[in-house]
Formats: C-alpha cells, sequence, structure tokens
C-alpha cells in the first residue's frame, strides 16, 4: 500500500511519495530524497553515522519512523551550510584533521553543532559524554576532540 | 498503513479504542530497531510522543508524589530537577544509550517495551512506582511489581496507553548502578538500584538484567535496614558483603548472548553492595 505525506527538511518541504509502512528516516532522507549526507550503519542507533535534528533535538535518523516527521523542522548535514562554504564545525574537523575515512564524519558535526548549542564551554569529560553515541571506526576520536575545542574556543574569542 | 499524530490525549485513547491492534510508538528507540531489522511490521501506527498531557509532569510534595507523564524523555530526567527528586531515576537516564537515544526515548515506551535490562525499571520498583493506564472508557492503576509480567510482558492490554507513572517523593540515599561493556551506548549486563527511606528507616533493592523481572530483594533490604547505623550514616564491611550475598541470592539470571548466568549473579552482588556503601558512606 502506498501514501504520500510531506517532510519538512532543510527549510524545505519535500513529498514523499510511494512509502511503505515502517520506513525509517534515515532511509527516506537517502533513498527517496536523495540527501545521502546522513550515512547508515547500524541502523539500530548505536553508531550515530545517521545523526539529525528533528524540532532541534539530535536523534538517530535510523530510528525516527518518517511518517511520524511530519510537521517537524528536519535538518540534516545538508542543512547545516551551503555547499561550498563550510561550517565552524566543518572547518575545525577539517582543520584538526578530524576527518578519516569521513564515514562517521557527518554525525559527529551534527552532534557537535547540537553539544555546542547547548553548551558553548564543555569540558573534555562533557564532550566525551556528549558524543558517545557517535562512533569513528578509526578510532579518530583524540583530534575530533581538538576540533570539539577548537571550535568551542573559536567561538569564545569571537564573541569576546 | 496509517500514521496518527494525535497531539492530545483524548485524540489518542480514541485512535487507540478504535484500532486496538496499532502500534503504539513513543521515542522508537525499541521498536524501530526491530523494524529495521525485520522482525517486525508495522501497519497501522499511533505516535504518542507528541501528546502534550503525556509530556508534563507534576510535582506534589504536600502530597509526597512526583507523576510523571509517559512522553518524558531520557534527556529530560537525567537533569534538573529529576536530579533533586528522583536521582536514582536521573541516574538511570543518564546510563541509556546515547545522547541521541535519550533526547527520543520516554519513561513511557521503556515501561511498555518492560525488557528486564530497561534501565528505568530498577529504579521504579525500588522507589514503589505506580503505573497508569487509560483506555478511551476507563482508566486504571497498576503498582509496578504487578505491571511487569516476564520479559517484555505486561498487563497492558490492546487499546490501553500508559499515561503516566507515579512515584513517592523519599528523603535518603539514592543510587543506580549498572554493568555493561563500555560505559556508554551499553544495554546493562546487570543493574541495581537503591533507595534508602531515611524517615520509614527502609532500604528497597531492585535487580534489573538478573531475572525474567525486575527483582526486589526483601532479604537483603530487611538485613540492612536494620544492619546500617542510621544515625551516623555508616555500614559495616560484614553487612555490606551480607547484603551483597543476599542480593546474588535474590538473582534469577541466565545465559545469553550479553553474558553468563554466573557473571550476572557475580557482577550484581558487586552492584548492591557498593550502592550500600554510597547510601552510609560515613566511617
Amino acid at each position: 500500500m502506498s501514501e504520500m505525506y510531506t517532510l519538512h527538511v532543510n527549510g524545505a518541504s519535500c513529498d514523499v511519495r510511494d512509502a511503505a509502512p515502517g520506513e525509517s528516516l534515515l532511509f527516506v532522507l537517502r533513498d527517496r530524497l536523495g540527501l545521502i549526507g546522513s550515512k547508515g550503519a547500524c541502523e539500530q542507533g548505536e553508531c550515530g553515522s545517521c545523526s539529525v535534528l528533528v524540532d532541534d533535538q539530535l536523534v538517530c535518523g535510523c530510528l525516527v519512523l518518517a511518517a511520524s516527521a511530519v510537521g517537524q523542522r528536519i535538518v540534516t548535514i545538508e542543512g547545516v551550510a551551503p555547499i561550498g562554504s563550510p561550517s565552524d564545525v566543518q572547518q575545525a574537523f577539517v582543520d584538526a584533521g578530524a576527518v578519516q575515512c569521513g564515514y562517521c564524519t557527518p554525525g559527529l558535526i551534527m552532534a557537535t553543532h547540537s553539544l555546542l548549542e547547548r553548551n558553548p564551554a564543555p569540558t573534555e569529560m562533557e564532550v566525551r559524554e556528549e558524543l558517545s553515541g557517535n562512533i569513528c571506526r578509526c578510532t579518530g576520536y583524540g583530534r575530533i576532540l581538538d576540533a570539539v575545542q577548537r571550535v568551542a574556543v573559536a567561538r569564545r574569542e569571537a564573541q569576546a | 498503513m496509517s500514521v496518527l499524530i494525535p497531539t492530545t490525549l483524548a485524540e489518542a485513547l480514541t485512535a487507540a479504542s478504535a484500532n486496538p491492534a496499532a502500534t503504539v510508538l513513543a521515542g522508537g528507540t525499541d521498536l524501530m530497531v526491530e523494524v529495521n531489522e525485520g522482525r517486525r511490521v508495522v501497519a497501522d501506527v499511533i505516535t504518542v510522543n507528541r501528546v502534550a498531557e503525556l509530556r508534563s509532569w507534576t510535582h506534589d510534595p504536600a502530597a509526597g508524589v512526583l507523576r510523571i507523564g509517559a512522553g518524558v524523555t531520557w534527556a529530560e530526567l537525567e537533569a534538573e530537577p529529576f536530579t533533586e527528586w528522583v536521582p536514582a531515576l536521573a541516574q538511570a537516564a543518564r546510563t541509556v544509550g546515547s545522547p541521541q537515544i535519550r533526547h527520543a526515548g520516554t519513561i513511557g515506551g521503556n515501561i511498555a517495551t518492560c525488557s528486564p535490562a530497561g534501565d528505568g525499571l530498577p529504579p521504579l520498583a525500588a522507589l514503589g512506582a505506580v503505573v497508569h493506564l487509560a483506555s478511551a472508557g476507563a482508566e486504571r492503576d497498576v503498582p509496578f511489581a504487578e505491571f511487569m509480567t516476564g520479559p517484555k510482558r505486561t498487563v497492558r492490554q490492546p487499546g490501553e496507553l500508559i499515561t503516566a507513572v507515579t512515584v513517592p517523593l523519599v528523603r535518603g540515599f539514592q543510587g543506580y548502578a549498572k554493568v555493561g561493556v563500555r560505559n556508554a551506548m551499553v544495554i546493562s549486563t546487570a543493574s541495581a538500584a537503591l533507595v534508602a527511606d531515611r524517615d520509614g528507616r527502609s532500604i528497597r533493592l531492585a535487580l534489573g538484567s538478573v531475572g525474567p523481572t525486575i527483582l526486589r530483594c526483601p532479604e537483603a533490604e530487611a538485613a540492612a535496614a536494620a544492619g546500617v547505623d542510621w544515625q551516623a550514616g555508616a555500614v559495616s564491611a560484614a553487612v555490606v558483603a551480607e547484603f551483597a550475598d543476599l542480593a546474588r541470592a535474590a538473582a534469577r539470571p541466565i545465559d545469553d548472548h550479553r553474558s553468563t548466568a554466573a557473571y550476572r549473579r557475580h557482577a550484581v552482588g558487586v552492584l548492591a553492595g557498593r550502592l550500600l556503601r554510597r547510601a552510609f558512606p560515613n566511617e
């Protein structure tokens, strides 16, 4: 059975057609809307590579029933900054060498934006706890933690 | 296939009664794992995470109770004011999954799934929580100990929704501890919640992941209540050891993919003893 509904993704209304029951937001973003920045790996909420914002809350896209997100504001990695002009978090990940294979990077960028919105001056322990739902199998955690602190420091300096 | 997104409790109850076979979806953090793995097929869905009445809580110090709506998330429960009101539950909330999971997952969903490994459940059992259920025509209250009847088995009927859970406000130490393979993002191998009721001079201990349901430990509780020094806030090594042994004796663990019965029994005793020492830390 098919159905049509509309999602609000990165400021645009996106019609989802011929949806099957049970499709996750991650699947719909990637396979129906062509937004392939969010990655799929575990599909059970363990790895965080599909992290997106739904009504400003960082969640795993794979654990959101897509059709249940009607009427909510969805922001994906594509909505963080225009293509070609990276956000400060994206740039810091590049500068710090925090991108290796890159598969976990979109999720980590989303988690870092979310973290620094809520806590502009996190301790290292707070960063570790806040990013604990994002797994980097290249194990580049040292440089990822460095990237987060670079952004936090730069934002504070910009305000001072 | 239909996905209903009610925003009031009346709408949600009407929808659930009209279609008792529909899948009730809260945060999705349990359900969608099963769907993604093809272990569960959903057709009609009623979401409850945007129902206003379920998203709130009521703190009533005069009555000595806290009523928590089923749609309150772990991210809310791990922070103030819950850290003050129900520390064991707040500590448990902080150990659920990851920030992503805690932003989505709800206490009502934890109660509905009722896995023996559910982190919210040992604190609820130790506190003597009451689960509030509602359907279109009726409401009923079920003590948590009677609500959970087995692994992922409860007395909730089709068409019934969990609306809230009420816990008594207790003065005294509360703690939650769990063992798993990592600090974060881990389903517990063994867990324990301890509540020390300073006014009632009672100790409640509830164990998770070591039996088909959450297990209270009456013998351990009685031994500790009689053995600790309530005045000094102290406990002897002998009382801690006896408490841990009685907790181990109350456990009914199994071997499964996550651990062995022998390790679980050992670990839950360690957790129980550790919590008792934290509750009575003085020399």
